[in-house]
């Protein structure tokens, strides 16, 4: 537990009479690759909502990167990162630009930032293309730049909501690979996914259905406790147990 | 024997930017036919050019025989289309949205019924229900509904599974499996490669171009190298080493496991299993495996690539 980014319990959402997120109680190791899957509507969204610090809790307790979910957010929102497949860079912006904005609200020192634009487009191979808009670049180069700026000011933990969503199947596992990398730097990654094969590549897997964690292990772990040869027939049994709607 | 959907050298640009090359395809009455392709292949512009939104700069566009630019009414009036973006009312109930559409198209909810009921009847408990407060795989049921309660003779459905749950992903192509009995030729895209095993036909869509059509079987027959499955206790480890090897030829990982071709063609398990076994990994696996649609599509995209992405 000492080594724990995310620490929750009992953590509870209610909107009115709907409970959105039931008693989560998880921890998520320093270094791990965290997977959180669910379906639609399982509470995963209101979950990371509160994580990152953007919707307070009705219940419960959670510390992220060692701050506390109802008094600390602010700290909280300085130690994460977070990228989506729906928000992540301004296409009207430049590569630079854009890594400059988002080192500003992050609140980098500009010579902080000036350094790691440099290292940044040297490790990417993207220096070519520093002054290019982001509209003309191509979707896995995109990606692997939202995925590098979302952990520009070095947080503890970053938050990633459906990253590959769309994406091609090459440009899918390049991906990945950054994830591992960052993994093995030390950084911890929280990752949701529709994609089931990308479930076994993490390190701990949490399945959400009907706002509560319905199961919590390794992948192997869970195929062996479910019977299953895959993820998929994982996530399906659980997840079909539920009512419709 | 006439085609459901017929293109021939379709082509469209926006500004500089060629969105499709060279379009040429054609799809059967009653056929259940998938494009699958990442975002920004065209996709979308096609399905919107299909459907007579968008015009096409050069080549030729049929929809059941009759050309889409000048007959684009009664294209319209007999083709179904639920684009990718949710483009129903927000703010109108479940059945208004549905009286809605049924009323623009000059027919009504009863009169149809039969064809959507299987659909409806799982949204009827929340018929007064706003559509915008519907949960995504209801959304999607909604916009299915709407977009069949003209009794279409062809469905263009843009993406109708992205950034839904496996669960409703499969719920849904059951839904696509029963229209198809009923004889509606249907059209859909999708960027998930393991749907493309549940259409009759697919074709493969890249940068604007098609790289392949076929049956999902048959296009699998398109991967020509022996492909290894590799399992091994430490997977990260395994990828960088096989990455390295000169002799490989495409690494990529799956699951649990690695798919792996060599550029030697007479590469034999034993030979893998030894190399891995001498570079310190243990419980290792080597399986000769038949090439998937994934494996399909990374293949070809390796080779209109070229070498230069590696």
């Amino acid at each position: 537990m000492v080594n724990a980014v995310i620490h929750t319990e009992h953590l509870t959402k209610r909107f009115g009479d709907f409970v959105a997120v039931d008693g989560l109680t998880f921890s998520v190791d320093a270094g791990e690759i965290f997977g959180f899957l669910g379906a639609n509507g399982a509470g995963k969204t209101t979950a990371i909502r509160m994580l990152t610090g953007l919707l307070s809790p009705s219940s419960g307790t959670a510390l992220v990167a060692g701050f506390d979910l109802y008094t600390q957010s602010e700290q909280i929102k300085r130690n994460i990162g977070y990228m989506s497949q729906r928000f992540s860079l301004y296409d009207d912006l430049t590569v630079k630009e854009n890594i400059r904005f988002f080192g500003g609200i992050y609140g980098l020192s500009d010579k902080a930032i000036k350094e790691k634009t440099a290292l940044l487009l040297e490790n990417l191979d993207l220096l070519h293309a520093a002054d290019a808009r982001l509209l003309s670049l191509p979707l896995g180069w995109k990606q692997k730049l939202a995925f590098s700026v979302a952990i520009l000011h070095e947080p503890k933990i970053v938050f990633l909501d459906e990253p590959t969503g769309g994406v091609d199947p090459v440009t899918r596992r390049r991906f990945w690979d950054m994830i591992y990398e960052a993994s093995e730097r030390g950084v911890t990654i929280f990752v949701t996914t529709h994609y089931m094969d990308e479930a076994e590549y993490c390190d701990r897997l949490s399945i959400m259905v009907d706002g509560r964690v319905a199961a919590l292990d390794t992948p192997e772990a869970m195929k062996r406790t479910y019977a299953a040869e895959s993820m998929n027939e994982v996530f399906l049994h659980l997840a079909r147990a539920k009512p419709a709607e | 024997m006439s085609a459901a959907v017929f293109t021939e050298g379709v082509e469209r640009k926006f500004g500089r930017v060629s969105a499709l090359e060279g379009i040429t395809f054609s799809v059967r009455a009653g056929e259940l036919f998938g494009f699958i392709g990442a975002d920004g292949a065209g996709k979308s512009t096609l399905f919107r050019i299909l459907v007579t939104l968008l015009l096409a700069d050069q080549g030729t566009v049929e929809v059941l025989g009759l050309d889409a630019v000048r007959s684009y009414r009664e294209i319209r009036r007999r083709a179904g289309y639920m684009p990718g973006r949710f483009s129903l009312y927000q703010d109108l109930s479940v059945e208004e949205n549905l009286r809605f559409f049924a009323t623009i198209f000059g027919t009504s909810i009863e009169e149809n019924y039969e064809l959507i009921g299987d659909i409806y009847t799982q949204l009827e408990p929340f018929k007064n229900r706003r559509a915008g407060k519907l949960s995504g795989g209801m959304k999607q049921k909604l916009a299915l509904c709407c977009a069949l309660v003209h009794k279409p003779e062809v469905l263009f459905l843009d993406e109708p599974t992205t950034g839904v749950d496996a669960v409703s992903r499969m719920e849904f192509w059951q839904m696509l499996g029963r229209l198809k009995e009923q004889g509606i030729t249907i059209l859909v895209s999708t960027p998930y490669m393991d749907e493309a095993v549940l259409c009759d036909r697919v074709a493969f869509m890249q940068e604007g171009r098609i790289l392949a059509i076929d049956t999902p079987s048959a296009i699998t027959k398109l991967f020509q190298k022996p492909l290894f499955a590799i399992r091994a206790r430490e997977t990260g480890r395994l990828i960088t080493l096989l990455r390295s090897s000169p002799n490989a030829h495409s690494v990529y990982a799956f699951g649990r496991a690695v798919h792996y071709t060599d550029n030697r063609s007479a590469i034999r398990p034993e030979e893998l299993l030894d190399a891995l076994h001498k570079e310190g990994f243990t419980e290792i696996e080597v399986q000769r495996i038949e090439a998937g649609i994934e494996d399909t599509f990374m293949a070809l995209m390796e080779t209109k690539n070229g070498a230069a992405h590696g």
